[in-house]
């Protein structure tokens, strides 16, 4: 059985069939010029387009024949329905009851393993290791990791065929697939733009999702170095305020909050008729772990020579793990899904 | 009282909106569709035709007034209004910088219309995203906009424009103002009106572009007084699928497979050269050969050779594995169409083909000849597509001088009253079609009424 629901399939077949006969949406992004290449759409060619799609919207009021047309073709929300089915996802409440679950059972297991006398202690500077040993902390977030790691394999694993072209991508098209991703230009709308409200066509999606992405790139670097310190240098935390884990921790996390707060506002915003519902909501959540993970490392940094340092610290990691079991089976995963559909288009546009 | 009305809510209307607001003139825009069909026939569009002397932006090569103008009396048989036409053309050079001011963005040549990146420049998203951003720069300019406007009746005395009265929500209202621009388009969606000019026909006739123009300011204008220009047999009509919706079915209707096959009749006969020349000059012939024959409709058929040659369409072709199952399944007779075919095998010569070009495949011994592209049919699965007259827009219109002023019986100009768009494209193009001029036209007229429009006020 196809992991595309059937009646899904047959909507993503007859709207890409009226987009095939039209084009003219072909300058706004990926998603147009790879469809041209095709004139039939299986499930794997359905799934490949909807990771190629961005959700910026461009293409809806542009649209001669969107809804309330007899057409009714909504490019945008039936890419981002096929979307959700094509991450194979578990469903947003299993999603956040897991996430919440391991969050909440983290917290109450590092609350119950520390001494309260350690816990409200007045650390000189904010030594974390008093509050939770490090051996322990090491140990946590190494099976966390693996749970990440494996699970996203796993997840991506699965819906891999749909993004493997006829050949083999060369390192042109990888090179091309990673810039294309790492600068959004499929976030663009053909240099007009997302929609935002009013039909307005704007770029501040595009600058709000650099933020989240690379404010979250610049706490993965801190915690790469940070690691790198203590393992292999022997330095241990805290690190001085004027050092690389908090410099990049602190950017990062600044960056982060002012993204996602903007995302976050943006996807209120967005038009319910632009996507899915699903996929909004799981996109909210990942936006909520991020902004909370930012928010309880610049408070902990604020904080971490006063008495408040042992919960800022258990609360911090809680979110942290949270996000890292949630990550398989979350949004997280899109970034993976639409690399790859972009290393594939970039190898098609090459043939 | 207003300063100026503008009547439409297309290209030509929004061109004139802008153009009189920034002058300083208060603008009222009333449009008869909702919100969500608003902008004519011009959110069907997807290119303007502009004249160049050198490769420009996203345009190729050269295209200069002179070529340009020899296209326009080429199509129209030189049944043209030169002075206007040369106005048209000039202005199309630096119209883009114009345009762009005010929203539009521009991409390449759409794949599969290759041959029009010398001479058209397409809109990005097409003239829905054009429509709309014009829209949103109207409103920043403090242009008054009214969906659902339905306007009916034009008060006129001795061709001066007084007031005009519009239905919306059942209501009607009396608007007057100083001046009026006519941009409402021609009458291709009042069926009354086509029956009147075409007889019983236009029953079967498709309208592919918008519902809603129904014609009511043109008669209004030319019971008025207004000098009427054009024939109102005259339109854009090309070939679309029988299956397409009664309006509005726009550009995905379009099939481009009749110079890679044959096309019968109802009686399963073929009647015109299928392949006379390259389809981008043909397409715009096809509506009205359609809408001269028996019932007003026609079958395309194609054999597997052709498959993956032509755009794809949006309804699947009816297949069949042989002649006479596709002629039963297309509801004709089977021995016609199968006899109709073995006459057209029996005449296709030798010949190496090449779609690209006029090449040498050609028929010989049967009327009509196929003049290039001539295969024979004979391998399995046959596609039939049944089509009929896609009408997009009328050439009918009123008068107008270079200042888009409408001329009255007497040839002297209505003091208040301009025209702009396909309401007046007839005294450009009235017969024949040239692609992306309609937006040359609209665009250029609309400018210079919209101007006009606000000096009058200003005076």
């Amino acid at each position: 059985m196809s992991w595309l629901e059937p009646s899904l399939a047959t909507e993503g077949v007859r709207i890409m069939t009226i987009c095939n006969a039209c084009r003219y949406c072909e300058g706004y992004c990926a998603v147009f010029p790879a469809m041209e290449k095709r004139t039939q759409f299986t499930p794997a060619d359905l799934g490949y387009l909807a990771n190629l799609c961005h959700n910026c919207g461009a293409c809806l009021p542009a649209c001669q024949y969107a809804p309330p047309h007899e057409f009714g073709v909504n490019v945008p929300q039936t890419l981002s329905q096929i979307r959700v089915q094509s991450y194979q996802l578990p469903s947003r409440k299993t999603i956040l009851m897991l996430g919440i679950g391991m969050v909440g059972l983290l917290f109450i297991t590092l609350l119950g393993s520390t001494a309260p006398a350690a816990l409200f202690a007045r650390h000189d500077g904010g030594a974390f290791y008093d509050v939770i040993p490090h051996d322990e902390m090491v140990r946590l977030f190494l099976f966390a990791g693996a749970w990440a790691l494996a699970g996203a394999l796993l997840v991506f694993g699965l819906r891999y065929g749909a993004f493997r072209g006829k050949q083999r991508a060369d390192y042109r098209a990888i090179l091309r697939g990673w810039s294309d991703a790492l600068r959004l230009v499929n976030l663009g709308g053909g240099g007009e733009g997302c929609i935002e409200e009013n039909e307005r066509p704007a770029q501040t999606r595009r600058v709000f999702h650099h933020l989240v992405f690379y404010g979250f790139l610049s706490c993965f670097l801190a915690t790469v170095i940070a690691a790198f310190y203590d393992n292999v240098l022997g330095w241990r935390a805290p690190y001085p305020l004027a050092s690389l884990p908090v410099i990049f921790g602190t950017l990062g996390g600044i960056a982060l909050l002012i993204g996602c707060a903007g995302l976050f506002s943006l996807l209120r915003e967005h038009d319910a008729a632009l996507s899915d519902k699903g996929e909004r909501g799981r996109s909210i959540l990942l936006l909520a772990f991020l902004f909370a993970i930012a928010a309880t490392g610049l408070l902990l940094l604020v904080f971490r020579g006063t008495p408040a340092m042992g919960v800022l610290l258990i609360v911090h990691l809680s979110v942290v793990f949270g996000l890292f079991v949630t990550l398989p089976y979350g949004k997280f995963m899109h970034g993976f899904f639409r690399l790859a559909a972009l290393i594939r288009f970039a190898s098609e546009q090459g043939e | 009282m207003e300063d100026v009305l503008v009547i439409g809510g297309g290209n030509a209307a929004l061109c004139a909106a802008i153009s009189a607001a920034k002058l300083g003139a208060r603008v009222l825009l009333l449009e008869c569709a909702p919100k969500d069909f608003r902008g004519g026939n011009s959110r069907h569009t997807r290119n303007i035709r502009c004249m160049h002397d050198a490769p420009t932006g996203i345009l190729t090569e050269a295209y200069r007034e002179s070529e340009y103008f020899e296209d326009l009396l080429r199509v129209t048989g030189g049944d043209t209004d030169e002075h206007l036409a040369r106005l048209t053309i000039q202005s199309s050079a630096d119209v883009r910088a114009w345009m762009a001011e005010h929203g539009a963005h521009f991409q390449p040549a759409l794949s599969g219309t290759l041959q029009l990146s010398r001479t058209n420049a397409f809109f990005l998203g097409g003239g829905k995203a054009l429509v709309n951003a014009y829209y949103r720069a109207a409103e920043r300019l403090g242009v008054r906009v009214v969906y659902e406007a339905d306007v009916r009746r034009l008060e006129m005395s001795d061709g001066r424009f007084v007031a005009a009265l519009y239905t919306q929500n059942g209501a009607t209202q009396r608007v007057e103002a100083r001046v009026l621009v006519a941009a409402a388009g021609g009458f291709e969606s009042n069926l009354r009106w086509l029956r009147e000019v075409w007889g019983p026909a236009a029953d079967n006739f498709l309208v592919r572009g918008t519902p809603y123009n129904m014609g009511w300011v043109l008669r209004e204008l030319i019971d008025g007084g207004a000098q009427m220009i054009g024939d109102p047999t005259q339109c854009h009509a090309i070939a679309i699928d029988a299956r397409s919706p009664k309006y509005d079915g726009g550009i995905v209707t379009r099939l481009d497979s009749i110079t890679l096959g044959i096309v019968v009749n109802t009686n399963g006969q073929r009647f015109y050269d299928e392949g006379e020349d390259l389809w981008p000059k043909r397409y715009a012939i096809w509506g009205r050969l359609i809408a001269q024959q028996p019932d007003q409709i026609a079958y395309s058929i194609v054999d597997a050779k052709a498959q993956g040659g032509f755009m794809p369409s949006v309804y699947p072709p009816i297949a069949a594995d042989s002649i006479p199952e596709l002629a039963a399944a297309l509801n004709l007779d089977p021995d016609s169409v199968a006899q109709t075919v073995r006459d057209y095998n029996a005449a296709v010569r030798p010949g190496s083909y090449d779609h690209k070009i006029l090449d040498d495949c050609t028929t010989s011994g049967i009327t009509p000849p196929k003049s290039h592209w001539a295969r024979t049919i004979d391998t399995p699965p046959f596609w039939g597509y049944p089509l009929r007259m896609g009408i997009t827009f009328t050439y009918l219109g009123v008068k107008v001088n270079e200042h888009a002023q409408v001329l009255l019986q007497d040839d002297k100009p209505s003091p208040n009253v301009f025209a702009a768009g396909e309401i007046m494209a007839g005294n450009i193009l009235r017969k024949g079609y040239l692609g992306g001029i309609g937006m040359t036209i609209g665009t250029t007229f609309g400018r210079i009424a919209g101007e006009g429009a606000a000096r009058h006020v200003m005076a």
